[in-house]
């Protein structure tokens, strides 16, 4: 089973003409997702291999009835191309597209707060419920289908890691990827409170990374509020402080706050045991279950 | 990105913000010129990227020619925390009774732009947030509407500002909220903002750091990118484009992703290592960007091996491949000793491609990541 997506979810690509829109559409397509639907502003009309292309995502939904859309927009237009799903009544938006400047990021963090639909990302690999659909550009066969959730801010950390749980023989409900920027949508608690309402999956896997303070909140939400058993991952602890590690959020400060330590000790303080590699993370999984 | 404190003070200025007057200066006759014009006391302050430029000798004040000429001769050509002073800024010294700080950042926990101000200007407000946080008043911001005038108004109020001079900070204030939205900064501040005996308001330093994924709307401000503020391989790795990070240790690190670069670099450690770098060769990469990773690694003569993880998403194990053989073919001997690890998309391709005599092997992050270090280990004795 699975949280928020699942074979039943008629996906709309914005940004479909594109080369990644179009690649990724057709493993979208391959893997088993529902795409209903691409839009590409001055191209609505058209199709790409026999899905119809529409001008806007309003039309996109109304006439496919589409209930999810994911973004493959370029960075200079991806914010207004978010802002034109949640003007619509999708369910959910995921926005894969790398290097949205922030404050257009504050602007649709802002409009998420009027609007009833959920976004994840920007700046990740998308969502996947292994063998009904995927939403993004995550590898489908590294994934087997399971009872453990996994909740990453990076793509290939996430691979990495379910690599591991899939060589143990552990397969996943959902995968979520939600990004490495400063500003996301969805965020690990939120996550995290769909995993736990989610009766099909017996253990999460959560992992993060330096930079920001997202991981000590999820700790706390884990110690106050989860029965499912979480174990962790926190990607940077020989990080320099003051340097930028790829990831937009991955920077230390140097007053201690958002670091590899600080966010550790929250989450061993909250009972989730952190693994030193992503194998331990594979092994304190298998000893929950 | 940053700019330096005369850059940025040059848009401030021109958005109607009180400067002292000043000239840049990159020789001792330069400030000597400056000096004459601008007249004592005169401030000379380094133009590094370094926080802290005062205490660690970077800012002098000369009230006298003697004064003048051995500031400018013990700052231009000092070391400041590993940067290089070329430029000095000369600036007219104010006579001031006190200092305020003001400024406007991101506050990624609650995703809005925040607004701050306070009376302890001066000093290093980092340890004002720390130790007595009550000190700096603050206001968020709907970055929908922007900044409303009430609300520079109450921040000031906030903050204890004496009322001679509010609506003076509370305008510059609106002033530093417009350029932060309009120019994309990811940080605006001005620290300290002295008040004059006469009352007036001076800003007497300014930050401005941009948000580099806004660059592309900036294009006069990305101009301004000072080359002479990174070091050789940073300044490659920028004509490259990657994500890399010079670090102390020995062990080459070449990955894709941020996450799992990080967590490479980690498992070096963990295992007695010593990672030299950081280096995400970024998504959906191309035989030449390997390529190009691979120069960059080698270029660094500290390190002593180099691990290449690759977990394929967008990325194909098969271009990577092809990367590495292209460029490891192109030595008569290779000149550091590389382990591969190849996972996801198209890797057993990539692995029936890769010339296994050029490196080594691993099918595991672990495996490999301590394989590497083992090879950092033997070269280094």
């Amino acid at each position: 089973m699975s949280i928020l997506v699942d074979d039943d979810t008629r996906v709309v690509v914005q940004g479909i003409t594109g080369g990644e829109g179009k690649f990724h559409t057709q493993q979208m397509v391959e893997y088993g997702t529902n795409v209903v639907a691409g839009t590409s502003p001055g191209k609505g009309g058209q199709d790409v291999d026999g899905i119809p292309v529409y001008d806007t995502v309003d039309e996109a939904v109304d006439e496919e009835d589409a209930d999810a859309s994911v973004v493959f927009v370029p960075p200079a237009f991806a914010g207004d191309a978010v802002f034109e799903a949640l003007d619509t009544d999708l369910d959910l938006v995921v926005a894969i597209t790398e290097g949205i400047p922030t404050q257009d990021m504050a602007k649709v963090n802002k409009r998420l707060t009027e609007v009833d639909t959920r976004l994840i990302g920007p700046n990740c690999p998308g969502i996947i419920t292994p063998g009904e659909a995927k939403l993004g550009i995550l590898p489908g066969n590294i994934f087997e289908s399971g009872n453990v959730g996994l909740v990453s801010r990076s793509g290939t950390l996430t691979y990495q890691v379910v690599s591991n749980l899939t060589e143990r023989g552990i397969g996943q409900t959902t995968a979520i990827g939600i990004g490495g920027d400063p500003i996301i949508g969805t965020s690990f608690v939120d996550a995290l409170e769909l995993f736990e309402a989610d009766e099909n999956t017996d253990a999460v896997v959560m992992c993060g990374e330096i930079g920001g303070e997202d991981e000590e909140q999820a700790a706390h939400y884990i110690a106050e509020n989860m029965d499912t058993p979480v174990a962790g991952f926190i990607a940077g602890r020989t990080a320099p402080p003051g340097k930028r590690m790829g990831h937009a959020g991955a920077i230390v400060s140097g007053s201690g706050t958002g670091t590899a330590e600080s966010k550790i000790s929250a989450l061993n303080d909250a009972g989730v045991p952190v693994g030193d590699t992503p194998n331990e993370v594979a092994e304190h999984v298998e000893d929950f279950l | 990105m940053k700019l330096h404190e005369y850059q940025a003070k040059d848009i401030f200025a021109e958005a109607g913000i009180p400067v002292p007057e000043s000239r840049l200066a990159a020789s001792v006759d330069e400030v000597m010129e400056a000096v004459e014009e601008i007249g004592y006391p005169a401030a000379i302050k380094a133009q590094v990227h370094v926080g802290g430029r005062g205490k660690a000798g970077g800012i002098k004040i000369a009230t006298s020619e003697e004064e003048a000429r051995e500031a400018a001769e013990d700052i231009l050509g000092m070391d400041l925390k590993g940067y290089t002073v070329e430029k000095v800024l000369v600036e007219a010294g104010v006579d001031f009774e006190n200092e305020l700080y003001v400024g406007v950042t991101m506050d990624r926990g609650e995703g809005e732009p925040v607004a701050m101000v306070s009376t302890q200007g001066g000093v290093n407000i980092e340890e004002v947030a720390e130790e007595n946080p009550e000190a700096i008043a603050r206001e968020h911001i709907d970055p929908a509407f922007g900044l409303h005038p009430y609300q520079a108004r109450k921040v000031v109020y906030d903050a204890g500002i004496d009322r001679d001079v509010a609506n003076d900070v509370a305008s510059i204030l609106t002033t530093l909220y417009d350029l932060y939205e309009e120019r994309d900064a990811s940080d605006i501040e001005i620290n300290p903002v002295m008040i004059t005996s006469d009352g007036d308001v001076v800003a007497a330093d300014a930050v401005m750091n941009i948000d580099d994924d806004a660059l592309f709307r900036q294009p006069d401000l990305a101009e301004m990118e000072d080359e002479a503020a990174e070091d050789d391989l940073e300044r490659k790795a920028n004509d490259y484009g990657f994500d890399y990070v010079r670090l102390s240790g020995n062990v080459g690190i070449i990955g894709n992703g941020a996450g799992l670069v990080m967590t490479t670099l980690d498992l070096v450690d963990h295992y007695g290592g010593e990672p030299a770098n950081f280096l995400d060769i970024g998504g959906g990469a191309k035989a030449e960007r390997v390529t190009n990773a691979l120069d960059m690694v080698f270029s660094d003569e500290n390190v002593d091996a180099v691990v290449f993880n690759i977990f394929g998403g967008i990325t194909r194990g098969d271009e990577v491949a092809k990367g590495i053989n292209e460029a490891l073919e192109a030595f008569d001997e290779i000149p550091k000793k590389v382990v591969v690890r190849l996972a996801g998309t198209n890797a057993e391709e990539g692995m029936e491609i890769l010339n296994t005599d050029l490196v080594e092997v691993e099918k595991t992050l672990e495996d490999a990541v301590q394989r590497a270090v083992e090879n950092a280990q033997e070269a280094n004795q």
